[in-house]
C-alpha cells in the first residue's frame, strides 16, 4: 500500500491480495490437519526406525478405524449444525450387544446392535428435529441413556460376554483382504459412500443447506424434519457399527469402552476443517484430522520414555492451535 | 368470512398466550415444585430419609457439584459453555499433594490460581481469539487432564491436617463443604444481581453484537467469566479431594462438566445465553442428586439409574423450552 500510484493494471492488487487471502484461509481451514500430519508422519518416519515398519502402519491404520466410523457419523450432524453427545456410549453398546448376539449366530451380532443403535438414533433425531430441543441436551440423554442401557445388560458391567471361538462373527474385524485388515477397508468404503452421499445427493445439498441457515432451508422446502432425523440416525448406526467391529476385534464385549470418544470424534471433525457452525465440511478431512489423533498417539507411544498422558495433552493442543490458526485466518480476512 | 377467521385468530391467540403463561411458569418454578415432590416423597416412602446423616451426605455430596454448576450458569449466561470443568477440578486436586509442604493455605492458593490460569487461556480463546466455547473447552478439557495426569501420577493421599478438616470438619454441625458451598451461592448471587459486572454478562449473552455496539467491554466479560469458572472448578476439586483425602486425577471429575450443565439446564437457565438463574441452578443440582440418592436408597441399580436421567432430562428440558403447544403449530 506504500504507493500512491496507481497502474490500471494493478488498480484491482487490494481485492486479488484479499482473494488471495481468504483462499489461504480456507486452504488452512480445509488442509491445515493434513499439513501437520504430513509433517508429524515425515520426523516420525525420520526419527523412529519402527514408526514407518507395514506392522505400525497397519496398527495405526486398524486402531484408527474404530473412531473413524463414529467421527463419519459426527461430521454429518457436525455439518447440519448439531452435535452428538451419545456415540461414544452408543459404540460401546453396539460393541456388548454384537458380543452378545455372535453366542447367538452372526447374523444376530450384525442385525442386534444395529436395530438397537439405529432406534436411539431414530428417538434423539425425532426429539431434535420435531420437539425442537438442543442437540447438546438430547444427545447427553442419549449418553447416559445408551450407558445405562449397556450396563443393564452386563449385569452393571460385570458380565463381559465373549465371541465363541469360531465364531465366522470374528472374521469381520481380524480377517484381511489382499493383506489389508477388513476395519480398514470398511472404512475406505464408508467414506467414498460418505463423500459421495455428501457431494451427489440431495440429501447432502439439504445437509449442507440446513448447517447453513435452517430457517432458509425450510422455506426453500428442504425437508429439514426428514434429513435430520436421518443424519442422526446415520450417527447412531455407525457408531453402532464401530462397536460390531471393535467387538470382533477384541473377540469380547467390552463395557468399559467409549468414554469419552465422542469428544475425540468431534476433535477429529474439528481438525478436519468442518465448521461446528454447520454448513461447511469435507468428509475426507475428517479421515484426516482421525489419523492424524492416531498418529500422535502412535509417535508418543514409540518415544518410550514419554508417559502415555502426553497423548491428551499434545492432542489438545494441536487442536486448540489448529481452531485458533483458523480464527486468526478468517478474522483478518473479514477485517 | 374474514370476521370469523379474526375471532378465531384472537381465541387462538389468547388460548396460545395462556398455554405460554403456564409454560413461562412452568419453566420458571418446575425445578422448584419437582423438588418439592421429591422430597415430600421421599418423607414418605423412604425408611429414615429424614435424619441428620442422610440430609448431611445429600448436601457434602451436592456441593461440589453447586459450585460447579454456578461457574456454569454464568458462562451459560455468556452463551457459552465450559466442558473443561472436570479436568480442571483434577488438575487442582493433583497440585494439592504436591505442594502441601507449603501448608494447607499455600497448596489451596497454588490449585486455585492453576484453575484461574485455565480459564484464562479459555476466555482468551473465546473472547479475544473468538473459538467457539465448546472447542475452545474441549481442547482444554483433553489437555488440562493430560497434565493432571501427569502432574499427579498415581492416587495420593492427603494427610495435612488442615485439609482433612476442611474436608470432614463442621461448625456448628454444618460441613465446612457446605457452608462454602452457600457462601460462594450467595457470592455469585450478589453478584450477578447487584454488579455492573453481573448486567453486563446478561447482557453480552442476549446479544453480543448489541452489547459491543453499546460500548459495553465484551472481550473483559468473557475473559472474567471463565476465569470465574476456572476458579470455581478448582475450589471444587479441592473440596472433593479434601473430603475423599486422597486425589486422583484419573476420575476426579469425570464426567462434571455433564452434572453441571445438566443442573444449570433443569434449573431454567437456557443454553441461549442471556440469563443466569442462580437459585434454578441449586435447585437443579438439588434436583439431580436427590434423585440419584432416591434411586439408590430403593435399591435401583446404578443401570436403571441412569435411563432414568436421561428421561428426566429430555422431559425437563422439553417443558422448560415451552415447546409443547406454543412452537410449529
Amino acid at each position: 500500500m506504500s504507493t500512491t500510484m496507481v497502474d490500471p493494471a494493478t488498480a484491482n492488487a487490494p481485492e486479488t491480495a484479499l482473494a488471495n487471502r481468504a483462499r489461504f484461509a480456507s486452504l488452512v481451514q480445509r488442509q491445515g490437519a493434513l499439513a501437520i500430519f504430513v509433517v508429524v508422519v515425515a520426523v516420525a518416519s525420520v526419527s523412529f526406525d519402527t514408526f514407518a515398519s507395514q506392522g505400525n502402519i497397519t496398527g495405526i491404520a486398524v486402531q484408527a478405524s474404530f473412531l473413524a466410523m463414529l467421527a463419519l457419523g459426527m461430521t454429518f450432524v457436525i455439518m447440519t449444525g448439531g452435535i452428538d453427545l451419545s456415540v461414544g456410549s452408543v459404540f460401546a453398546l453396539g460393541g456388548v450387544l454384537a458380543a452378545w448376539g455372535a453366542q447367538h449366530g452372526t447374523l444376530v451380532a450384525f442385525v442386534l446392535p444395529l436395530a438397537v443403535c439405529g432406534a436411539i438414533g431414530l428417538v434423539q433425531g425425532l426429539i431434535i428435529a420435531r420437539g425442537g430441543l438442543p442437540p447438546f441436551i438430547v444427545t447427553l440423554a442419549g449418553l447416559l441413556f445408551a450407558r445405562g442401557l449397556l450396563l443393564l445388560l452386563s449385569d452393571e458391567g460385570a458380565t463381559t460376554y465373549k465371541v465363541p471361538r469360531g465364531s465366522s462373527f470374528r472374521e469381520l474385524a481380524q480377517g484381511e483382504l489382499l493383506g489389508i485388515p477388513y476395519p480398514v477397508v470398511l472404512v475406505v468404503v464408508f467414506f467414498a459412500i460418505g463423500g459421495l452421499v455428501l457431494h451427489r445427493t440431495s440429501y447432502g445439498a439439504s445437509v449442507l443447506a440446513i448447517g447453513g441457515q435452517e430457517d432458509a432451508a425450510d422455506l426453500m422446502g428442504l425437508p429439514v424434519v426428514r434429513t435430520k432425523v436421518l443424519t442422526y440416525v446415520a450417527s447412531a448406526l455407525l457408531a453402532g457399527f464401530g462397536g460390531v467391529m471393535i467387538a470382533s476385534y477384541t473377540s469380547s464385549g467390552v463395557t468399559i469402552l467409549g468414554v469419552g470418544t465422542e469428544l475425540e470424534a468431534i476433535a477429529a471433525v474439528v481438525l478436519g476443517g468442518t465448521l461446528l457452525t454447520g454448513g461447511a465440511g469435507t468428509v475426507l478431512g475428517t479421515l484426516v484430522g482421525v489419523l492424524l489423533l492416531q498418529v500422535i498417539k502412535n509417535v508418543i507411544n514409540q518415544v518410550g520414555s514419554l508417559d502415555s498422558d502426553w497423548q491428551s495433552v499434545v492432542s489438545g493442543t494441536i487442536l486448540l492451535l489448529v481452531v485458533t490458526l483458523q480464527r486468526a485466518l478468517t478474522r483478518g480476512d473479514r477485517a | 368470512m374474514s370476521d370469523g377467521t379474526a375471532t378465531a385468530t384472537v381465541a387462538e391467540r389468547s388460548e396460545r398466550s395462556g398455554t405460554r403463561f403456564d409454560i413461562d411458569w412452568v419453566r420458571r418454578n418446575g425445578v422448584f415444585v419437582a423438588l418439592g415432590l421429591l422430597l415430600l416423597a421421599n418423607v414418605f416412602l423412604t425408611d429414615n430419609f429424614v435424619s441428620t446423616g442422610t440430609l448431611r451426605l445429600q448436601l457434602v455430596q451436592v456441593a461440589p457439584v453447586v459450585i460447579v454448576a454456578l461457574g456454569m450458569a454464568l458462562v451459560i449466561g455468556t452463551e457459552g459453555i465450559d466442558l473443561s470443568v472436570g479436568a480442571v477440578m483434577a488438575l487442582a486436586a493433583a497440585l494439592i499433594p504436591l505442594y502441601v509442604g507449603y501448608g494447607s493455605v499455600g497448596a489451596i492458593v497454588i490449585g486455585l490460581v492453576a484453575g484461574a490460569v485455565v480459564g484464562l487461556i479459555a476466555g482468551v480463546l473465546v473472547g479475544v481469539v473468538g473459538v467457539q466455547p465448546i472447542v475452545a473447552t474441549l481442547g482444554l478439557m483433553v489437555a488440562i487432564r493430560g497434565v493432571a495426569n501427569l502432574f499427579g501420577g498415581e492416587i495420593k493421599s492427603i494427610r495435612e491436617p488442615g485439609l482433612v478438616s476442611l474436608g470432614t470438619g463442621d461448625v456448628v454441625g454444618v460441613p465446612y463443604v457446605v457452608v462454602i458451598a452457600a457462601v460462594v451461592s450467595l457470592a455469585v448471587w450478589l453478584v450477578v444481581r447487584r454488579s455492573t459486572y453481573g448486567r453486563q454478562l446478561v447482557a453480552v449473552g442476549g446479544n453480543k453484537l448489541a452489547a459491543r455496539l453499546a460500548g459495553l467491554p465484551v472481550r473483559r466479560v468473557l475473559v472474567t467469566t471463565y476465569v470465574v469458572s476456572g476458579l470455581l472448578a478448582a475450589m471444587a476439586g479441592i473440596l472433593l479431594a479434601a473430603r475423599s483425602q486422597a486425589s486422583d486425577p484419573t476420575k476426579l471429575g469425570q464426567l462434571m462438566e455433564l452434572s453441571a450443565i445438566t443442573a444449570v439446564v433443569i434449573g431454567g437457565t437456557p443454553l441461549s445465553g442471556g440469563q443466569v438463574r442462580i437459585l434454578g441452578t441449586i435447585a437443579g443440582a438439588l434436583l439431580m442428586q436427590l434423585i440419584t440418592a432416591t434411586l439408590i436408597f430403593h435399591d435401583i441399580p446404578d443401570s436403571t439409574a441412569q435411563i432414568v436421567q436421561a428421561v428426566i432430562v429430555i422431559v425437563a428440558v422439553y417443558v422448560q423450552l415451552g415447546r409443547g403447544k406454543a412452537r410449529r403449530s
